[in-house]
């Protein structure tokens, strides 16, 4: 089973999600990781699904993607050869004597401390999964009360945009 | 009998002058011209073009209607659909009021499949949608172009669990090509000419329309044509010119080619070319449960149809091949068998609209994407290249060993030991005095497979049946639909006892719409094809198979009554239609000539078959097709040799 990261390019329509997602569970694909958000472009949503499949699968998901009316177009991102990205938020407890040790490993792996009380702090950390996994690892000895994580984010290194060919095909550009 | 109401479309003059009135306002009568660039190809008459009038939500749903050439709607109203009723009363567009929302959707779908125009259902929010859900997966399944048109409860009601308040366009997104849930007035005209160019183009399908009732009494203005917003639709036609040589090549070389011909042939309007083709390269045919009638059952290059209930000589061409030509057919497992030992030597040029069928059962050496209109005669261009060059396949041992085969191994029966009529004696006879320019509508089950094997398909559009979904009780509405969309052809319901009992209802619209149908109940007083696997795979433990439609006397048995539950003749003649009963082969002809000279009102034949009847050959489900079996325990034997 390998991992398989989409970029996939809808209309900005109500009931579009729930299509997408319903395609993969109902051909019996457990989605890994999904993020939607508005490109440059608000009548075009991206979505960011990461999927565990073998090929030929993968192709007929994509495939049965494709003929989605609301679907305008799909693209796997290759992990060398993009940008790939979660956000983490992750509350640790930290009182005075644990608090400096907790601050250095946020600055180590150049997180972000959001909130401070007096017994934990919220730590704000964005990377790869790997990279979120390893600060985890090294928080969790300090006790990690609670936790948030987003779906991953992800774009190609370059110049090209995926997002401007659908916009000369649509003619919406 | 008289039909209540004239089959015609032009039914109505407004009942009102205020209605007159109100449909002077809403359309300004313009003349009708062909419009420049019609929004959708499905449209039939002539796109009269609206500018900009005055409207409801629901004159607007019924002006598109008009507009985009739908001659007839199947449905039933209610609550949340009523204001859409009410222009619907004073329109040029034929209401046919059935008797369950399911008749309506098989009804459209009859309609569609029998003329390849989009067929239109219509009903109520809730229960009325719920309804539909059966249809609309069945054509889904078959790729039949519907268009459903639901009411849903007000917009602000939406998600309250109000009063007939069902999730609909929730509930059809796995079962339609694409639905929508109307919020503004306004979209409707945009939203009706997409929902029917979504449904009749590329691989048809079925979509849902879902308008709330508040969308629907609301104040719009009205204009046609509507500009289409699909920029994420986009089927591609136009086949590959690289694929399509490869593919002749191919075909040029094989030794044992096969092509392999589905229902997307009969859809693309393709049967011409495929004959052509077949012609052209002496390549035996095989036709798919779908594509009956898609090549003359009569032609000598026919090996008839595949399957777990297809021919020795279909299956056999299939599982000797090397070369399978699949145009328009999707590798359905009733097919293929046991996937993995499909055809296990043939390589595979699988030709679809639909991209996601390349490939997803069986891999494609030659996958081309296109229509199978233009698929073929491409191919057929390609293929005279190939000749004209000296490339030409030798046919001639492939022809001698399924000439053998085929004629050792003919489709066929055994006359039951009890006397009793032979269920496969009564459907050939039908098809033979009705013949080739009837329309036959089946059921599912062992009359759905005995109408497949013993009746003679000649001309596309013939053979209409649920294939895909399996449902029972598809046969009396789809025959109400395909009557309605051929008022001129003779309509031939073919059903089992079982399925009758599902949606005989419909029965009672045709008696009052005046849609004269015929409808053959195979009646062996079992679910058939359940029993039969009883018998087969069950050791005859016949459980919950009886249906009692028969008189049996044993009193020992809680269907053994005395009395036939339900009589089919009574209930033909309760539902306003002539009811006739044929319980011996001697009186068969005359009864189904009987039935033909009745042309104006609704006719059922009960005939009451034997009940051991299996339908042969088989492979059974799960099993390599090298297990057909054409008998009960009779295998056939292929000489290996030869290959």
């Amino acid at each position: 089973m390998s991992k398989h990261t989409l970029s996939v390019l809808v209309e900005n329509k109500p009931g579009v999600l729930a299509r997408v997602a319903g395609l993969f569970s109902r051909r019996g694909f457990n989605i890994d990781s999904l993020a939607v958000g508005e490109t440059e472009h608000p009548e075009i949503s991206r979505i960011t699904i990461v999927v565990g499949v073998e090929d030929s699968p993968l192709e007929q998901v994509t495939k049965q993607l494709n003929k989605l009316v609301n679907v305008l177009k799909i693209v796997e991102l290759e992990p060398g050869s993009s940008v790939q990205r979660e956000l983490l938020l992750v509350k640790v407890r930290a009182d005075l004597q644990t608090r400096s040790h907790v601050l250095e490993t946020a600055q180590l792996f150049r997180a972000k401390v959001v909130d401070v009380a007096p017994d934990t702090v919220t730590i704000e950390a964005t990377g790869t999964s790997e990279k979120l996994a390893a600060l985890l690892r090294v928080l969790e000895p300090f006790g990690i009360k609670e936790m948030v994580q987003s779906g991953m984010v992800a774009i190609g290194r370059g110049s090209r945009s995926i997002t401007s060919p659908v916009l000369r095909a649509t003619g919406a550009a | 009998m008289k039909p209540a109401k004239p089959p015609e479309p032009g039914k109505a003059t407004p009942r009102t002058a205020a209605a007159a009135a109100r449909r002077m306002s809403a359309t300004p009568a313009p003349p009708p011209k062909p419009a420049p660039a019609s929004p959708s190809p499905s449209a039939a008459s002539p796109v009269a073009q609206v500018r900009d009038v005055s409207a409801t939500g629901a004159q607007s749903l019924i002006h598109s209607l008009e507009a985009i050439g739908s001659e007839v709607v199947f449905g039933i109203p209610g609550g949340a659909i009523l204001p859409a009723y009410d222009p619907l009363f004073d329109s040029k567009v034929r209401h046919i009021l059935v008797r369950h929302e399911q008749g309506a959707g098989h009804a459209a779908e009859g309609y569609a499949q029998a003329t390849g125009k989009v067929g239109v259902c219509m009903a109520t929010s809730g229960p009325g949608a719920t309804n539909l859900v059966t249809p609309i997966a069945d054509a889904y399944m078959d790729s039949v172009p519907i268009v459903a048109i639901t009411g849903q409860v007000a917009g602000p009601m939406i998600g309250t669990d109000a009063f007939q308040e069902a999730d609909i366009h929730g509930i059809t997104m796995p079962i339609t090509k694409h639905n929508y849930l109307v919020q503004r007035p306004e979209d409707i005209p945009r939203v009706i000419a997409e929902a029917f160019h979504i449904a009749s183009t590329g691989r048809p399908g079925p979509v849902l329309v879902d308008i709330p009732k508040d969308v629907l009494t609301a104040q719009t203005r009205f204009s046609w044509p509507p500009t289409l917003e699909l920029p994420g639709y986009r089927p591609n036609a136009h086949p590959h010119g690289k694929q399509i040589r490869e593919a002749a090549k191919l075909m040029s070389a094989a030794r044992r080619p096969v092509l392999y011909v589905g229902g997307g042939v009969i859809k693309a309007n393709a049967t011409a070319q495929l004959r052509r083709l077949a012609e052209l390269t002496g390549i035996p045919v095989i036709t798919t449960l779908m594509a009956r009638g898609a090549f003359p059952d009569s032609h000598a290059q026919h090996l008839g149809m595949p399957g777990m209930h297809g021919t020795v000589g279909a299956v056999y061409a299939l599982q000797k091949s090397d070369l399978l030509i699949a145009l328009g057919t999707r590798f359905d497992d009733r097919v293929t068998g046991k996937l993995d030992s499909f055809a296990p030597d043939a390589a595979v040029i699988h030709a679809d609209i639909d991209p996601a069928e390349i490939g997803k059962n069986r891999h494609a050496d030659v996958p081309i994407v296109g229509d199978a209109k233009q698929v073929i005669d491409e191919l057929i261009a390609a293929v005279k290249t190939e000749h004209a060059a000296g490339r030409q396949a030798d046919l001639d041992g492939w022809w001698q060993q399924l000439n053998d085969i085929r004629d050792r191994y003919p489709l066929g029966w055994d006359e039951p030991d009890d006397g009793s009529l032979s269920p496969e004696y009564a459907i050939k006879r039908l098809g033979e005095i009705a013949g080739p320019d009837a329309i036959y509508v089946a059921g599912v089950g062992q009359h759905q497979m005995w109408a497949s094997q013993f009746i003679s398909y000649e001309k596309p559009g013939t053979w209409l049946n649920s294939g895909g979904l399996g449902t029972m009780g598809y046969a009396v509405p789809a025959a109400m639909g395909a009557k309605v969309g051929k008022p001129g052809a003779t309509v031939w319901a073919i059903d089992g006892d079982g399925c009758f009992q599902m949606t005989n209802q419909e029965l009672a619209t045709c008696a009052l719409e005046g849609i004269p149908i015929k409808v053959a109940v195979i009646n062996n007083g079992n679910l058939g094809m359940v029993r039969q696997w009883q018998t087969l795979f069950y050791d005859q433990r016949y459980s919950q198979t009886n249906l009692g439609t028969h008189a049996t006397p044993d009193s020992t048995s809680l269907t053994g009554t005395g009395r036939r539950i339900p009589d089919f003749v009574k209930l033909a003649e309760a539902l306003g239609c002539v009811g006739l009963r044929c319980e011996a082969a001697a009186d068969v002809d005359a009864t189904i000539k009987q039935a033909m000279e009745i042309d104006d009102q609704p006719v059922v034949v009960d005939f009451t078959v034997g009940k051991d009847a299996m339908v042969w050959p088989m492979v059974p489900a799960g099993t390599s097709n090298d297990e057909i079996q054409f008998a009960r325990g009779m295998r056939p034997t292929f000489d290996e040799d030869d290959l």
